[in-house]
């Protein structure tokens, strides 16, 4: 028993893969250490072996002291990490093309929309008109593309498990592309330090069989909050989910904030917000002290697609 | 709002008042600390006044000496170290007890890693490696001083001052929460309005403007001061690798400066560098501080780098081996440390191609450090090893830094940094580099150059226990971060739910208390020493049988460090000497020597940048500009005063050089079994050499 807490800590890390991405990234992690073993296990085993060799209180091997260079050993010791590295680079190359997270991981991927907020992740299906709030649910084994921004300070997302992390920034997107294989419940989380409630930011990940997704989806359209820019406001005031749950007046339901979409576009207009060509207030940024969700509201919906960075 | 005279200042940012007005653990932790301020200014004063210090006090801050200012450095730094060291351990010890919930609040931990990794980088291990560097290279290049020596002390005064705003935080006010890296938006003023980033900002922007210059000073000492016949491949490894990072500091500071300034520009005046609106890119930040982050990770390494080639060679009794390999690889390192930074933002966004070009180029540097460990050991090689305190943290530096090495390249990866970036196995990695390679090196140097600096040996035994002490607690403290990593727990957590997690962070904090152990015995190496002084001197020089310079004159070395420079002919320029039996033959004819007489410049100006830095902090606008109008005005007073020599009479300087090498020709000198006892006064007498 004690070894338990172990094993539930790795199945939330890529040492026990459950995505395509993150079982490549495994046997990328191993090809690489066993590559560097060749130019580090000679040091390792060298350094006691030597010291003990030519200790001066009773030395074994001839005492050279003018001897400071040997062609043979020159090459060898330029040449061998050059060789590892040459693999290792080719091999690097490779996979870092493989793995690429904007690359879409089949034809038509799920497109999710996410949104990091001081600490709680929103989640937006656009094309089945709900979001959610710390909950990631993606049929397995169909490929997903989450479009990332936050409306706060720079944050990263990473669903360790099946894929990594990737950057989440203000008046940016960044993208994510991932394919759970495997029925089962995950957790990803934000490492990028945000402030005081940071470690808090998690979500869970559910890969389930495409007849429980619609199920959830349709349970979620039931939902009575509207995502509205006012609703909105209330979320991207700091704290947990459970906290905007009081806000929102919806406290002790239990899971994840469900919410229908008002046809308003909230992800483009939040991006919107700090392209609209007038500075911030302090009132109307989220993560400020001064942040109050009445005097921040975001701007109507952009006419046209935003610049792309 | 902002009060016309004391700014932002109020009773409450005092943290003591804050501590009576809310008692409680967090604030009982803060305040002790911030109490050992006012507590410890006041010991130093009644103390200087009781031993009559006063005036050799005074002689010390206005000297000029590079000697003095070296000893000064590592003075400050093993004092930020005490901090450093606090803090480091506080972190682990707390996160050890946070499966839900540790003793730490999360403002307090989070001001905690940003002091800590601030503090280590910009006020303890810099400090450290200039004052190495000040020490040692004028004396190894053969010249009697810097080039620009009261540049030097205006360097060390802009440290101080960096370190003086860093420290009073803990008395007045709060530090930045946002990590060393201090990045916007979460900086800026729209989401951290407090003092907190100023300080920030201003402790590591004017130290970094003093680095600079002494980049500026060492450069232009080595090029220009080297000693006769002393050409560039004959220079020993540690003043090549001085003059490397030299040129770093001069290239890869002014970009923090930059993105200091911008960040400032921010969040004084209302520019849109790096906010999220108008148009402001907080990439733009991330690119800049890179840019300067990256060699500043070689600029931290390079000195020790070359501190351990010193001591492989001496501590074997064996020519370097492949002295020109060595040398080329420290150039290969210095180009391509610019060329690496985007390994920090991997998982920015950019395109595979980028990341991929600059994963592989930070494989790179892999070969050139791999070549140096393998050159050290076959320096090894053949040798007569000795296992002095030095030698004990060069094996620690061997076995621990190829590790360090491994998960370095595990992280050139972009494909394994999206998985374990910001994660702890990154904590790991760097302090797993960064304990072994540059704080073995500069514990390894402070051990090898003291009987230089202070003319007596430190106390081996108390010498060995500290490095055993350090090796374990390190292996203690930072291994267990990289299961912990891969496993995923993320860098900067206050607090946890996973209780798989805690053995390992418990092994963990076990280990930030032997840490904390060996800074201990560490202190109380330098208190005995001390007490022992007389039994440990050896005023000839040489104790270890040295093979540059800087053991060719009295220990400690006297102001004008060399009576008649010295000419080189090949690289172990004294060992040579002494192999000819040249060495303390007597010298003909003395000449007057000119030294820089003190002076009050830099000490002058070290205190307007001070008043300057808390004026800007809390808004005091009256001192700031005062501060700033005292630093220009001191700048062109002193550029009309002409500068003052000190000349010592050639019969002073024949005095002393006569009677040093008379003792020393007249000793009988020691063998290298009886270098640890007491009858080490200075004088080495070489091994016999084998017939060739």
């Amino acid at each position: 028993m004690t070894e338990l807490p172990l094993i539930l800590a790795v199945a939330d890390s890529f040492l026990d893969p459950t995505g395509p991405a993150a079982e490549a990234q495994l046997k990328h992690l191993n090809l690489v250490m066993l590559l560097t073993f060749i130019a580090i296990i000679p040091p390792l085993l060298a350094t006691p072996w030597i010291l003990w060799r030519f200790r001066r209180s009773k030395p074994k091997g001839k005492y050279r002291p003018n001897w400071d260079s040997n062609p043979i050993l020159e090459i060898l010791m330029w040449g061998v990490p050059l060789l590892v590295v040459t693999l290792m680079g080719v091999s690097l190359w490779n996979i870092t093309h493989r793995l690429d997270p904007y690359k879409p991981l089949g034809k038509d991927p799920l497109e999710i929309k996410v949104i990091g907020l001081d600490w709680k992740w929103i989640f937006i299906y656009p094309d089945e008109g709900i979001a959610l709030v710390d909950e990631l649910i993606v049929p397995e084994g169909y490929p997903v593309e989450l479009e990332l921004t936050t409306d706060t300070v720079m944050q990263s997302l990473r669903i360790s498990a099946v894929v990594g992390q990737i950057y989440a920034m203000p008046a940016m997107t960044t993208k994510l592309n991932f394919m759970a294989s495997d029925e089962g419940e995950d957790r990803g989380m934000n490492t990028q330090f945000t402030g005081e409630g940071f470690w808090k930011q998690k979500f869970d990940l559910y890969a389930v069989s495409e007849e429980k997704y619609r199920e959830r989806m349709e349970k979620a359209k039931q939902s009575e909050l509207q995502f509205t820019a006012e609703n909105y406001a209330i979320l991207a005031e700091q704290g947990t989910s459970e906290e905007a749950k009081k806000r929102l007046g919806i406290e002790g339901q239990k899971g994840a904030i469900e919410m229908v979409l008002d046809g308003t576009n909230i992800f483009e207009r939040v991006l919107a917000r700090y392209w609209s060509g007038k500075p911030m207030t302090p009132e109307s940024q989220p993560g400020s002290p001064l942040y109050d969700p009445k005097k921040s509201l975001l701007p109507p919906a952009p006419e046209k697609p935003l610049m792309q960075m | 709002m902002v009060d016309p005279i004391f700014g932002k200042l109020t009773w409450d940012s005092v943290i003591l008042v804050q501590e009576v007005e809310d008692p409680n653990l967090n604030t009982f932790i803060t305040s002790g600390a911030a109490g050992m301020i006012p507590v410890g200014a006041v010991l130093i004063v009644v103390l200087l006044t009781w031993l009559k210090w006063w005036k050799p006090f005074f002689g010390w801050i206005t000297s000029v000496d590079h000697k003095k200012i070296g000893i000064m450095y590592i003075l400050f730094a093993v004092i930020m170290l005490f901090r450093g060291v606090v803090e480091g351990t506080l972190m682990r010890v707390h996160q050890a007890t946070a499966l839900n919930g540790g003793f730490l609040s999360s403002d307090h931990f989070n001001q905690l890693f940003t002091t800590h990794g601030t503090n280590m980088i910009f006020f303890v291990a810099m400090p450290f490696l200039i004052g190495l560097i000040n020490i040692a290279v004028p004396l190894q290049i053969g010249a009697r001083d810097v080039a620009f020596p009261r540049l030097n002390q205006i360097s060390l005064g802009l440290t101080g001052a960096g370190g003086f705003l860093i420290t009073i935080s803990l008395l007045i006010g709060e530090f930045a929460t946002g990590g060393w890296t201090g990045y916007p938006s979460y900086n800026g003023s729209l989401v951290n309005p407090g003092v907190g980033p100023d300080y920030w900002i201003l402790s590591i922007g004017l130290s970094g403007i003093g680095s600079t210059l002494t980049g500026v000073n060492f450069a232009v000492t080595i090029y220009k001061m080297r000693t006769k016949g002393m050409e560039y491949m004959r220079m020993p490894l540690f003043t090549w690798t001085a003059l490397c990072t030299s040129i770093l500091l001069i290239l890869a500071m002014p970009p923090l400066t930059a993105c200091c300034v911008m960040l400032g520009l921010d969040r004084y005046l209302g520019f849109h560098f790096f906010t999220n609106d108008m148009g402001g890119n907080l990439m733009n930040f991330i690119n800049l501080f890179w840019m300067f982050g990256h060699p500043e990770v070689y600029i931290l390494i390079l000195p020790a780098f070359g501190v351990m080639s010193e001591i492989a060679s001496t501590f074997s009794a064996k020519r370097l081996y492949g002295y020109t390999g060595i040398v080329a690889a420290t150039m290969c390192i210095s180009v391509l440390s610019f060329m690496v930074w985007l390994h920090h933002f991997f998982t920015m966004g950019q395109s595979t191609t980028v990341n991929a070009a600059f994963g592989i180029a930070t494989l790179l540097i892999s070969i050139p450090t791999g070549v140096k460990v393998y050159d050290w050991l076959a320096t090894l090689w053949g040798g007569r090893i000795r296992f002095t305190t030095p030698m004990i943290y060069l094996s620690g530096f061997f076995i621990l830094f190829v590790m360090g090495g491994l998960s370095g390249v595990i992280l050139a990866n972009p494909t394994l940094d999206y998985q374990i970036h910001n994660s702890l196995f990154l904590v790991a990695h760097f302090h797993n580099v960064i304990l072994p390679g540059t704080l073995f090196g500069i514990l390894a140097a402070i051990h090898y150059w003291f009987p230089k600096m202070f003319g007596f040996r430190l106390l081996e035994n108390y010498g060995r226990a500290t490095a055993f002490c350090w090796i374990f607690g390190f292996c203690l403290t930072f291994l267990p971060l990289y299961p912990l990593g891969l496993m995923g727990m993320t860098r900067r957590t206050v607090d946890y739910s996973d209780p798989a997690y805690v053995p390992l962070m418990v092994i963990s904090g076990v280990g930030a208390l032997f840490l904390s152990l060996a800074f201990i015995l560490l202190l109380l190496t330098f208190w005995r020493s001390i007490v022992h002084r007389k039994k440990q001197q050896n005023p000839i020089g040489d104790p270890w049988d040295g093979r540059t310079l800087e053991w060719w004159t009295p220990s400690p070395a006297p102001e004008w460090n060399f009576a008649v420079l010295p000419e080189v002919d090949s690289r172990d320029a004294f060992t040579t000497a002494k192999q000819n039996g040249t060495a303390y033959q007597p010298i003909e004819k003395y000449e007057d020597i000119e030294m820089p007489a003190n002076t009050f410049y830099g000490v002058i100006l070290a205190v307007f940048v001070c008043g300057l830095g808390f004026g800007l902090v809390w808004y005091i606008w009256w001192m700031a500009i005062a501060s700033f109008l005292g630093c220009i005005v001191t700048m062109i007073v002193y550029a009309f005063i002409p500068s003052k020599e000190n000349i010592i009479p050639a019969e002073e300087v024949r005095r002393v050089d006569e009677a040093w090498r008379r003792e020393a020709r007249e000793g009988r000198g020691i063998t290298r079994d009886d270098e640890t006892t007491v009858a080490n006064k200075g004088l080495a007498r070489p091994d016999e050499l084998p017939a060739i």
